[in-house]
């Protein structure tokens, strides 16, 4: 299932040294180790969040264990109606921004990757300055809004159509295509489109399964795009709501006292699980892919 | 027109006119394919690029750019005199160098560590856990932070048992900050990072270990020898991008984790940026200094691979 294996080296020696024995258990056990730190929060935000809200508030450190287990938490979060509605607005994004992502980057990848035509150079390098050198947040800001997109929630999908990383990534595997199957589907007189979806998708499966990950995730995640963009409550993605329930209610709960803050800590946690259990789900099915998309977007960025 | 230009024959061959148009006839197809492209890259990337000479004017939405006053070189001159501006130089900076320093090696650090493991089990367990944080969004990433470094978070209590560190909201000390950052973007990136570094030590010829072994390498000497040389390449690619991103630090999470308290030694061009002109309005100045910031990372891209070129043969382009 996973993704890069520990070489099988020294099965055919006989004895290993002492020295070496001690250095492999202590890379062990020092990776055991950096395992547990980096699940150490995890941890604690699941053990808060089937915790009882009065005695959090009344624990001091790290939890490894729900105090008093109960799902009140859950039962909060299920009844705040601005995370459902946070829910599906992601999941709008997420479906549809992912679909016309991946059917853009791979025409975009598609043209790129083609043999000789006389403006390849041209659009690739078009493609590729634009990674390197960008307009910036206020141009980008007033584009957007120019364009009409100022409080839509098009504005979180059309003006992240293209990701040029994951494009570059989808060339570079079309690229490794034989050319040869495409000619001999030319010649059955095969379109471009035919070509692209029926016999060169289908060859870089992995890559796409990659990618649309990336896309997924990206989308499931981000925020800034939405802070800049809407203004209108409902129509949030969810990032957003966690943005007001967690960040911005702790700001205003540590200016005015601890009154806000003492009811909702544990739902705090809660939501933080509601909102990402769902993309942690997905990604051990993928994991097997990740080495591969990154390692060619890496070399031939 | 560019177009043509860039496209220009380097033979003799028929006249520019006629292959033109033969290469349109043959591929008008693909041209018309690459259509929504071209649009979407106008509009998006390169109409904000266009959208960058309003630094050097007195911009007024309602009066647009052909009606706005040309102020010339004002706005840089203004940043440049900014109170502010050495701050944001020197936060920006400071925040990246140690990303630089701390982060970057530790995923090569981590990779290694995975490599030399002898139990597949555990290396897949390792890689699977490590990945975790990568996914996590950035505001809820923060909310945890949060959590953890408040008054009665987990870190700081770990921290006054420690070291008798007296128990604060260390996120409202500017001294905590840029250690807060730096420490969750380890736990975030590590192990992403590293799988860059796995790959390429997975396809490391392993007779290159017998080799070393068979002349007496010890486990220290393979790694110094054979491994690390094996990496070179890979880092320093990484490297060159990494510090292309380097003014273009995680303003995002900035953003989710500094209040005026800690201005002093979090605030950094991004963040200023997004202030100036989206709370206060002030859309040529701000788009002035986002052009420094964007004009300053795209020399170092230049730089650093010019650099390592000349040093070695390794870079993008």
């Amino acid at each position: 299932m996973s993704t890069i294996h520990a070489k099988e080296t020294n099965r055919n020696r006989i004895k290993i040294p002492l020295g070496e024995r001690i250095f492999y258990a202590a890379d062990s056990v020092l990776l055991i180790l950096i395992c547990v730190i980096i699940l150490i929060p995890l941890i604690h935000v699941v053990a808060g969040s089937f915790s009882d809200g009065n005695k959090y508030m009344a624990h001091v450190g790290l939890l490894f264990w729900p105090l008093d287990f109960n799902l009140d938490a859950y039962r909060a979060v299920m009844q705040n109606h601005n995370i459902w509605t946070g829910y599906l607005n992601t999941l709008f994004i997420v479906v549809v921004g992912t679909t016309l992502n991946i059917i853009f980057s791979l025409v975009a990848a598609y043209v790129l990757s083609r043999r000789a035509y006389m403006l390849k150079r041209f659009f690739n390098l078009l493609v590729v300055f634009s990674m390197y050198f960008s307009g910036g947040m206020i141009p980008f800001f007033l584009v957007v809004r120019g364009v009409g997109l100022y409080n839509s929630i098009w504005s979180l999908i059309l003006p992240a159509l293209i990701n040029v990383f994951n494009l570059v990534i989808v060339r570079t595997a079309m690229e490794g295509v034989p050319d040869s199957l495409e000619e001999s589907a030319e010649l059955d007189g095969a379109g471009h489109l035919t070509i692209l979806f029926r016999i060169i998708t289908p060859l870089i499966k992995p890559t796409v399964a990659v990618i649309c990950l990336y896309y997924a995730v990206a989308h499931w995640n981000s925020w800034f795009n939405a802070m800049l963009f809407i203004k209108k409550r409902s129509m949030y993605p969810l990032q957003m709501i966690l943005r007001e329930i967690i960040i911005l209610n702790d700001l205003a709960a540590s200016s005015t006292g601890d009154e806000a803050f003492f009811m909702s800590e544990t739902i705090k946690f809660a939501t933080i699980i509601v909102a990402t259990v769902p993309i942690l789900c997905v990604y051990p099915f993928i994991q097997k892919y990740f080495v591969k998309g990154i390692m060619v977007g890496a070399v031939k960025g | 027109m560019s177009t043509k230009a860039s496209a220009a024959p380097r033979a003799v061959k028929p006249p520019l006119g006629r292959r033109i148009r033969r290469d349109f006839r043959k591929n008008w197809k693909l041209y018309l394919l690459f259509v929504p492209i071209l649009v979407y890259f106008i509009i998006f990337k390169y109409a904000p690029m266009f959208g960058l000479s309003i630094s050097f004017l007195d911009y007024r939405p309602a009066r647009g750019i052909a009606g706005s006053r040309f102020v010339g070189l004002q706005h840089f001159r203004s940043f440049f005199s900014d109170p502010y501006f050495f701050r944001l130089l020197r936060n920006t900076i400071t925040i990246s160098l140690c990303t630089l320093i701390f982060s970057f090696p530790s995923a090569i650090l981590l990779a290694i560590m995975i490599n030399e493991l002898q139990s597949r089990r555990l290396s897949r367990t390792v890689q699977t856990i490590s990945y975790i944080p990568h996914f996590i969004s950035t505001v809820v990433i923060c909310g945890i932070i949060r959590q953890l470094v408040g008054r009665t978070g987990g870190i700081t209590m770990l921290l006054s048992t420690l070291f008798g560190m007296e128990p604060t909201n260390m996120l409202l000390e500017p001294g905590y900050f840029i250690p807060i950052y730096i420490g969750t973007d380890i736990w975030q990136s590590i192990g992403w990072n590293s799988i860059v570094y796995l790959s390429a030590l997975t396809s490391i010829d392993q007779e290159l270990y017998e080799a070393a072994r068979v002349d007496g390498a010890n486990k220290w000497n393979q790694l110094v020898h054979v491994t690390i040389p094996c990496l070179v390449p890979t880092i320093i690619i990484m490297f060159i991008l990494k510090v292309g991103k380097m003014f273009d630090v995680g303003y995002e999470k900035i953003m989710l984790l500094y209040n005026p308290l800690t201005y002093e030694t979090a605030d950094v061009i991004n963040t200023y940026v997004y202030r100036r002109g989206m709370e206060q309005q002030q859309w040529s100045y701000s788009t002035a200094v986002g052009l420094f910031n964007s004009v300053v990372c795209f020399s170092l891209v230049f730089f650093t691979n010019y650099i390592t070129r000349r040093a070695n043969g390794n870079s993008l382009w």
